[in-house]
């Protein structure tokens, strides 16, 4: 590293460091949005409608967020690891039911499907003969 | 020699750095055969979490031990599902010319997985709070284990579940679309995304641009309509 690159490092390091803040300081809200307002909605999500709103009314601008945003989104299943490990603890309770919930699985992916293509597929065409 | 290496393996377990540590790298190797085969049955997280279990059962390592760090990483769920605004922000002006055939297709979708979900859980006897863990399995990750804990489920049930879903609908997603004949890229799209998610989105972004886009805009608009679907639905039938 060239000494006279360090200030360019430095800045990039804030940049990062306010991105993250925001993100944490909106997920925040959501929670006290969900508990003090009781809303039927998780936190998590209330908190995702809330930087979804900020965004919308321009409050929130893209490249405030953007570049942790995106860092997060590329490495996401990450976050999911310990709640997957978890399953370890439910091995007992799920003992002989992994088959028929393999089953349960395979066929409501197969309803969402079929449902929602064959919805999408009607409405759309009806307004393509329409116009 | 052993002695000095058992003092310092058993101090490294009940260590917070043990959970982050191999969490990191079991999801690097993973990502690393991700990357070399290309396939979604490898997917890293699914990699990552067999290679931990093996090693927890191995080593006679409790849950517990590895949740010491584990903790850590699960405390970015609330981060990791806040920032799902941005692909939907970024997306949602595709929703503007089709707005009606999209949100009704996928609220009408989810409403029957639930339901089927449900009346096969009641057909094969489960209990409840397997069944309610198996409610949000056709969501992205983050949100499902919002619903799942919400309702009082497992939320490690339903990330199985809700992998399982993503693998096997990067398969069925297509397959029922021939079968089906559905042939408009929007309707191929949007059911991808909202009975497979984000793993099923990779299989839609192979298909085409159109059916990519629609499948990643189904992905937060099915996780937001479950949200509100799910309690309604459980509460009624379950």
């Amino acid at each position: 590293m060239a000494v006279n690159q360090f200030p360019y490092i430095l800045l990039a390091m804030i940049k990062y460091l306010v991105q993250s803040g925001i993100i944490l300081l909106v997920c925040f809200a959501g929670d006290l949005l969900q508990t003090f307002l009781n809303l039927p909605v998780p936190g998590n999500i209330t908190g995702m409608l809330l930087l979804l709103v900020l965004l919308l009314t321009g409050l929130v601008k893209l490249p405030m967020i953007e570049d942790v945003g995106n860092f997060m989104l590329k490495h996401l299943s990450f976050f999911f690891i310990p709640a997957a490990v978890g399953l370890i603890t439910c091995f007992s309770v799920l003992e002989g039911k992994w088959a028929v919930l393999i089953f349960i699985s395979v066929i409501s992916t197969f309803i969402i499907a079929a449902v929602t293509g064959i919805t999408v597929q009607m409405l759309m065409k009806r307004r393509q003969a329409r116009e | 020699m052993s002695e000095a290496t058992a003092v310092l393996a058993s101090s490294l377990i009940v260590s917070p750095v043990f959970g982050i540590g191999i969490s990191l790298l079991t999801f690097y190797a993973g990502s690393l055969l991700y990357k070399k085969t290309g396939s979604p049955l490898l997917n890293p997280l699914v990699l990552s979490m067999l290679m931990i279990i093996a090693i927890l059962i191995n080593f006679h390592i409790s849950f517990d031990d590895y949740n010491r760090g584990g903790r850590f990483i699960s405390f970015f769920l609330g981060p990791a599902t806040v920032i799902l605004a941005l692909p939907l922000y970024k997306k949602i002006s595709l929703l503007k010319e089709n707005a009606l055939p999209i949100i009704t297709g996928i609220t009408l979708g989810s409403a029957a997985g639930i339901v089927s979900i449900i009346a096969m859980c009641k057909m094969f006897g489960l209990d409840e709070i397997i069944s309610t863990s198996m409610l949000p399995k056709s969501v992205t990750t983050p949100i499902g284990i919002e619903i799942s804990g919400q309702l009082g489920g497992i939320p490690s049930i339903t990330v199985a579940a809700i992998v399982f879903t993503g693998v096997t609908g990067v398969l069925l997603g297509p397959m029922v679309c021939r079968l089906f004949r559905i042939d408009d890229k929007v309707a191929v799209g949007v059911a991808i995304g909202t009975s497979s998610h984000a793993l099923g989105t990779t299989k839609a972004v192979e298909l085409g641009e159109t059916e990519g886009a629609m499948s990643g805009l189904a992905i937060g608009i099915a996780g937001l309509v479950t949200v509100f679907l799910a309690p309604v639905l459980a509460e009624l039938l379950m």
